[in-house]
């Protein structure tokens, strides 16, 4: 079986995907790497995160799909910015890493990860959630077909138990 | 006080005059939206009504995904230093097609003139800002092409500058604190990316 991150960057292409959007991110740092190293990608670091949500505003007036890869941290500097989406209406689609989430270590990661569902949901995005690393492809796939055919502003929440506890070396 | 003697409404006359199909502009919310619609208001015009922080992003990823289009956003700077990072994240792409034009009058003209950080300091227990120089911003995000307009006679140039030169570009102006008439587009954003995008890929 693939790795799932790389499932994802498949879908990207499948989907024709062209301008992907992140912040460094141990979650996607993979996914990020294959974006950067592809041809058929435009691969854009952002200051923040609402930054990125602009930007795929830009690239669908201009007819490209695009694709933002955040943390569930970065979800909260996005919240005014999402509202975008519902004005203009146009596809949105992103990719979040969540923190705070499953056996979390640090503390300062659960408000907003805990708040990262609720938040989206009341700013009207439509949420899948993964956490089997066989369902991964399918459900990013699912998300990419709300977005760019159906129009949607969609979120898929790779849940910690997907992506493994950071420990930073505690037991 | 500011000292500028630019007025925003004739010089973004002049900067969109004979506006063509190659010309793809978006303005920021506020004074920004209401100049270029008084320009005239048409489909390759993506006017925002909200979304304080976005135009210099929306005009990167439009740049990027119409590299053979001229893109040109024209904002204010209250919305410039809402989005001071994605100065510095057009500068990482450094898309050739991108030119940024920030009217800058020092003020937060839509909520009723407050200063903005652009002002200068000791000017008042109201109207005091920090000095903030937006231009050199833009240089220090690493824009290499930045400027800053204060005279007439530097306005055909900035127009061409803004037309034409090879991007990225950053030209800040320095224009006057005036009360003007509204002069608004549509403001349904849905119907305003859509006509965008039937003007420019010819469907919405």
């Amino acid at each position: 079986m693939n790795d799932w991150r790389d499932d994802i960057f498949e879908v990207f292409q499948d989907h024709d995907i062209k301008q992907v959007y992140h912040v460094p991110d141990a979650g996607h740092s993979r996914l990020i790497e294959a974006c950067q190293k592809s041809n058929s990608v435009r691969t854009m670091a952002l200051t923040t995160e609402e930054e990125g949500i602009a930007i795929a505003a830009g690239a669908w007036l201009g007819g490209q799909r695009s694709a933002m890869l955040m943390q569930s941290s970065g979800v909260g500097n996005t919240i005014n910015m999402v509202g975008l989406t519902k004005t203009l209406r146009f596809p949105f689609l992103t990719l979040i890493t969540m923190r705070g989430d499953y056996g979390e270590f640090n503390s300062w990661q659960y408000p907003m990860g805990q708040g990262t569902p609720k938040v989206l949901e009341a700013m009207g995005m439509l949420l899948y959630s993964v956490d089997k690393a066989e369902d991964v492809k399918a459900t990013v796939d699912a998300a990419a077909r709300s977005a760019f055919h159906g129009g949607q502003s969609v979120a898929v929440l790779l849940r910690q138990k997907l992506i493994g506890i950071k420990t930073f070396g505690k037991k | 006080m500011s000292q500028a003697t630019l007025q925003r409404r004739p010089l973004v006359k002049k900067i969109l005059a004979g506006a063509d199909d190659n010309l793809l502009v978006i303005a920021g919310l506020g004074s920004s939206n209401w100049d270029i619609t008084n320009a005239g208001d048409r489909p390759l015009n993506m006017p925002l009504w909200g979304a304080m922080g976005a135009p210099v992003g929306m005009g990167l990823g439009l740049a990027i995904a119409q590299p053979t289009k001229r893109v040109l956003v024209i904002t204010g700077d209250g919305d410039m230093l809402m989005s001071l990072g994605s100065l510095a994240t057009v500068a990482a792409q450094s898309p050739d097609n991108l030119a940024i034009c920030v009217l800058d009058n020092e003020k937060f003209g839509e909520t009723g003139n407050q200063a903005t950080h652009t002002s200068p300091r000791n000017n008042g227990p109201t109207d005091s800002g920090a000095g903030t120089d937006l231009a050199m911003i833009a240089k220090g995000c690493g824009i290499a092409d930045c400027s800053t307009v204060t005279e007439k006679a530097e306005v055909s140039q900035l127009v061409k500058d803004l037309r034409g030169k090879k991007g990225p570009i950053f030209r800040l102006v320095k224009v006057m604190v005036e009360k003007l008439e509204f002069v608004m587009p549509p403001q349904d954003g849905a119907h305003l990316k859509d006509r965008f995008r039937q003007a420019l890929l010819g469907n919405p």
